[in-house]
């Protein structure tokens, strides 16, 4: 898996230089001065400032990179052709641990039908008094007492609108203190001081998906006061420690000439990819300061969403999510399972775009959040795999019916009504095995 | 800690299957790998790489007066928890003498059964075998020349004009002491300059 992760990058370096060369323009270059008093004065909106961004392309879509894994394959792995009962009928084909629905149930006992959750709970039918002012009640000494161990056990049932934003800067641990602000603001002075290609990658990207989302389009200038900070964010750089990729690198030649030195390209050693931005814009309905909003993104990142652009046997990796999907489907659903592989409908190739983004974009902004809720409640992703097993049980009577990919996916395009918790529960809790 | 490996030659690994080795199309489930030592040796600890080796059972031959006796010292050592997934495919292990059932003493060979009943591998064995000694309480290692060579007897110091050295050492450590403090009350936020001299002109990316 180190040999792919490997090559992967190696063919996003390839594709970066190439852009680099085509276009004729810098990967880094300093701003002349009155480009950055320019700038300085549009930093808050810089979703008026239309560069041309025709000629550059996201460097690649989650679909490039669902082919490395479908690529994976262990040399001292016995796999037959033949479809049998015992063989994995999907697309990943590395033997990696998961749990089944037994297991997770002990994992993930708050999520049970005999406790209250919001998203089920806070429904308008059901009286407050039952779970919902109670839970409300906790949730706010939790915030006073600053128990961070408290707040993330108490997600697990859900965090209420209104103190959800301490919560989780309480689980991740960021404060607003002084230091932050300043390092926010020295980031700000670098995104003004240098120009690099990445920034229009992220411009790029940002026009393509979050402002064309309906939920987001309004919070297209944070998106970039955020990103382009993240660029230039050196701090970033230790999270590969424990993350298999590695961040990419340039020769250059120090000011006097004499030597070479390597610098990694970006600061950040984080090449972003179509659809990075959907991993902030949910956040923006949480903070509206943006050195606080930064200081969440990044704390979640370098926790949660490296792990899903990164091939790693990581169990919250995104090999072992799609496994784990893959698995669901195969053990409680394998009529569908098996119908979709015949009509060349593979589950994976639609559910991928959801896990690789954590539902982001997909689902409405509050059921989003209260799975993210549980994301931090459990410290891991694999609820999203189950969520995306979810879906397809949900939808098994449709599914059954198609006949081709496209309608397939026609089917689960719009998964903007979706409830997740009920979901959840039903496919944790209610299915027999 | 340990000391270098013992120099043992380990044979080629046996398959345990019934039926015909050759023409039977189903893969063994079982090896036996002997690894014979030179002299009698205290085992204190065995190491050794895995691949794809779900669980090994450890038996010792031990020399004792005129005989020799087969023992078994550790039974169906799990290597990985789930035979059919990758968790400790590829991981490293040491067996020490405190696992051992019996005290690894006088072993003149080690025979390893490994087991894998996952028929989801192609092959599996071990690698990198190392078995090292027990170190010896009495060391027979050469005592460096330079120990023996040292002044037993504190000659009075002949300063030639240079200050004297108590007062120069107060001085340091008061030095010493300053720089500590300072160390203690840096911040741990680092400046995380990413340019080099105020510089950032990256031309193209390397492949390394």
């Amino acid at each position: 898996m180190r040999k792919a992760q490997v090559n992967w990058e190696k063919r996003i370096l390839k594709s970066l230089n190439s852009m680099c060369t085509e276009l004729g323009i810098p990967l880094a270059r300093k701003r002349p001065v009155p480009e950055q008093n320019e700038l300085t004065n549009k930093w808050n909106e810089m979703g008026t400032d239309e560069p041309d961004l025709s000629k550059f392309r996201p460097v690649y879509a989650p679909k490039d990179f669902l082919e490395v894994f479908v690529g994976l394959k262990n040399p001292n792995n016995e796999r037959s052709e033949d479809l049998t009962v015992r063989s994995h009928w999907g697309l990943i084909q590395v033997s990696l641990n998961g749990r089944d629905i037994p297991q997770m149930r002990e994992m993930y006992p708050e999520l049970g039908l005999t406790y209250g959750q919001l998203g089920i709970d806070d429904h308008t039918h059901v009286p407050p008094d039952l779970f919902e002012s109670e839970h409300i009640h906790i949730g706010k000494k939790v915030v006073s007492e600053q128990d961070s161990a408290a707040a993330q056990q108490y997600s697990r049932q859900g965090c209420p609108t209104g103190l959800r934003a301490q919560l989780w800067s309480l689980i991740l641990n960021t404060t607003n203190d002084p230091e932050a602000i300043t390092h926010y603001e020295q980031l700000k002075a670098r995104v003004i001081h240098h120009d690099l290609l990445v920034d229009n990658l992220i411009y790029k990207d940002v026009k393509l998906t979050a402002s064309n989302d309906d939920y987001y389009f309004v919070f297209e200038d944070y998106l970039y006061q955020v990103l382009l900070c993240f660029s230039r964010d050196t701090a970033v750089l230790e999270h590969f420690n424990y993350n298999c990729a590695s961040p990419p690198k340039s020769c250059m030649q120090s000011k006097s000439g004499s030597e070479q030195c390597a610098v990694v390209y970006p600061p950040n050693g984080v090449i972003p990819f179509h659809g990075f931005s959907m991993y902030v814009a949910p956040l923006c309905f949480l903070y509206n300061e943006p050195s606080k909003l930064y200081s969440v993104f990044r704390e979640m990142y370098i926790r949660y969403f490296f792990r899903l652009h990164s091939v790693s046997s990581h169990p919250s990796g995104i090999v072992s999510l799609c496994l784990q999907f893959e698995r669901l489907l195969q053990t409680h659903l394998p009529q569908l399972f098996y119908h979709l592989r015949e009509i060349g409908a593979q589950p994976l190739r639609i559910a991928f775009k959801w896990i690789v983004r954590a539902f982001s974009g997909y689902l409405s902004t509050d059921q989003l959040l209260l799975l993210w809720d549980r994301i931090l409640g459990y410290d891991s992703l694999e609820i999203v795999a189950v969520l995306a097993a979810a879906v397809f049980a949900f939808r098994a009577e449709n599914l059954m019916e198609v006949t081709s990919l496209a309608s397939a996916e026609a089917v689960l395009a719009d998964l903007s009504t979706l409830k997740v918790m009920p979901l959840l529960q039903i496919f944790l809790f209610a299915t027999s095995v | 800690m340990s000391a270098k490996a013992v120099s043992c030659t380990i044979k080629s690994p046996v398959a345990l299957q019934i039926g015909d080795a050759v023409s039977d199309s189903s893969r063994p489930g079982v090896y036996i790998t002997d690894i014979t030592l030179a002299e009698p040796v205290n085992i204190q600890e065995i190491s050794f790489k895995n691949y794809y080796t779900a669980y090994v059972t450890v038996r010792l031959q031990r020399r004792q007066g005129g005989s020799a006796k087969w023992v078994t010292c550790l039974r169906n050592y799990c290597l990985m928890s789930n035979p059919h997934a990758e968790a400790g495919s590829h991981d490293y292990f040491s067996i020490y003498r405190h696992q051992m059932l019996t005290e690894p003493d006088s072993v003149t060979t080690v025979r390893l059964i490994l087991r894998q009943p996952s028929s989801e591998w192609l092959n599996f064995s071990i690698e990198e075998i190392n078995i090292y000694p027990c170190a010896k309480e009495d060391s027979e290692r050469d005592v460096p020349a330079w120990i023996s060579t040292l002044t037993p007897v504190e000659e009075p110091l002949d300063l030639n004009g240079l200050p004297d050295p108590e007062t120069v050492s107060s001085s340091i450590q008061q030095m010493w002491a300053l720089t500590e403090i300072m160390q203690a009350s840096q911040t741990a936020a680092s400046i995380g300059r990413f340019d080099v001299d105020g510089s950032y002109d990256v031309k193209l990316l390397s492949y390394t």
